[in-house]
């Protein structure tokens, strides 16, 4: 983005909630604080530490109200953005700006869901829309299976290429000890699980569970003196689109295109730079999407290569290492723990599933049905 | 349809503030439901109609998984009864 400085601050702590399902009397705000007070520790910090405070959950209209009421503090500079799943990248760059500003010294962004628990249907409510809520679109995975019809029909991608994607996120997440799946999968199954919106069965759709966590961010000169190496912000970018299905401009053709071009151009870096790949994989079709729109293959050719297991743990890309959003968690805004596992593949703190040799991350979110893009590209100090 | 009375785009070139459609259109993206609960499986789609704009809608008269993007559709009042306003559905154009 222009106006950032590749390198100016850095991720210096991470933690997740409890994830899965938590304890019933869980409250989304019991679980960013948990996430706060672990991510802390991670990176040798206190509460009296932080005067920055990010945060976003689908269950608190002013989160930021209540986690800071909750933690005992009053901090400097507050951003409780809300745009969908992609919120927390949005305040990877918001934290960025504020700490180089002097708005803030050490700012945390931290998320909490108990979906699983409430109910979806509580956690997230759905807004009336005129001109779509009377056609019953079960959303909102008929809006991203409106996209992929319309991928399918453009660039011949088929069932089996969409179930390649789900297939691989399921040989990470057993590479990953806190993922919620726990079996192997295969393309049949995925094929035959219950129908959703078709072409998505079940197995193209993302989990539905309870989870959170938080992320420590500081300036790049205070990150040096912390407890663990720090993982440096080196591009971000963002775009919206629409906000509904319906006005979505091209079907097959994400924001990512714009936001990953910011990114890239804020970091200085190529598609070929990047050794890891985090994706906000709400449902199949979108980590096809974000891999053609995040230039690592072709507009078009999404399908096939992921097809015969390029983005599985033998594969040639490593993509979402922890499982998915698809196997590992998804508490409706996801893309927190995404920023999570690319800060711990480039500390090399992934046993199993750790990629040799990274020294460069993307985590890309997503928001609404494909309407919120953000991309923040993430190195070591040997990438900066 | 679509009225946005505050929208830029309604004084713009780009949009007249009231289009008046002849009712014809194209399936742009479709997609069949399949409710976890009650009720069979259903069709949502997104169709451009030919004066340039594009609403969700469904495609009625024929079975849900038969709607095929690029299909040529007719416009159709549906009205639901009871309390509920009429609303816009398609149907397949004859030939098509």
């Amino acid at each position: 983005m222009d106006g950032l400085q590749r390198g100016s601050a850095a991720i210096v702590g991470v933690a997740e909630s409890d994830l899965g399902a938590v304890a019933s009397e869980m409250s989304p705000i019991d679980l960013m604080a948990q996430g706060v007070h672990r991510a802390l520790a991670d990176c040798g910090l206190g509460l009296r530490d932080v005067d920055g405070l990010l945060c976003a959950t689908a269950q608190s209209r002013t989160s930021g109200l209540a986690l800071a009421e909750y933690l005992g503090i009053s901090p400097a500079f507050v951003d409780t953005t809300i745009l969908g799943g992609s919120s927390f990248m949005f305040h990877v760059s918001h934290a960025q700006a504020a700490l180089t500003l002097g708005l803030c010294k050490v700012a945390v962004i931290a998320y909490g869901s108990t979906q699983r628990t409430v109910g979806r249907r509580h956690a997230s409510v759905r807004e009336y829309n005129p001109y779509e809520t009377r056609f019953r679109p079960f959303l909102p995975s008929t809006a991203y299976a409106l996209a992929a019809s319309r991928h399918m029909h453009r660039y011949g991608t088929t069932r089996e290429q969409l179930a390649a994607v789900a297939v691989a996120a399921r040989e990470w997440a057993l590479l990953n000890p806190v993922a919620w799946e726990k079996k192997p999968l295969t393309i049949a199954e995925v094929l035959s699980a219950r129908m959703i919106s078709y072409p998505f069965t079940v197995r193209d759709c993302c989990l539905v569970t309870d989870g959170g966590g938080a992320v420590i961010m500081t300036t790049a000169e205070r990150a040096a003196s912390l407890k663990k190496a720090p993982v440096y912000v080196l591009g971000c970018g963002q775009a919206i689109t629409h906000a509904n299905i319906s006005s979505m401009p091209d079907l097959t053709v994400t924001g990512a295109l714009e936001s990953g071009r910011a990114a890239y151009a804020m970091a200085g870096l190529a598609p070929k730079d990047i050794d890891v790949v985090e994706l906000y994989d709400a449902f199949t079709i979108n980590t096809i999407l974000f891999l053609e729109d995040l230039g690592f293959c072709p507009k078009g050719e999404g399908g096939r290569f992921v097809a015969d297991g390029r983005i599985a743990p033998k594969g040639s890309l490593p993509v979402n290492t922890n499982g998915g959003g698809l196997s590992y968690c998804h508490p409706g805004m996801y893309g927190l723990l995404l920023l999570i596992e690319a800060t711990r593949q480039l500390r090399h703190e992934c046993g199993a599933r750790q990629v040799a040799d990274c020294a460069t991350a993307i985590a890309h979110g997503n928001g609404g049905v494909l309407s919120s893009q953000s991309t923040v590209i993430l190195g070591t100090e040997a990438a900066v | 349809m679509l009225r946005r009375p505050s929208s830029t785009l309604a004084s713009s070139a780009r949009l007249p503030a009231a289009t008046a459609s002849n009712g014809l259109g194209t399936v742009y993206a479709t997609t069949v439901v399949h409710p976890a609960r009650e009720g069979g499986p259903y069709n949502v789609a997104l169709i451009d109609c030919d004066e340039g704009f594009r609403l969700m809608s469904r495609v009625e008269g024929i079975a849900p998984e038969a709607v095929r993007i690029g299909m040529r559709v007719k416009f159709r009042v549906h009205r639901p009864g009871g309390d509920e306003s009429p609303y816009p559905v398609f149907v397949p154009m004859e030939g098509a």
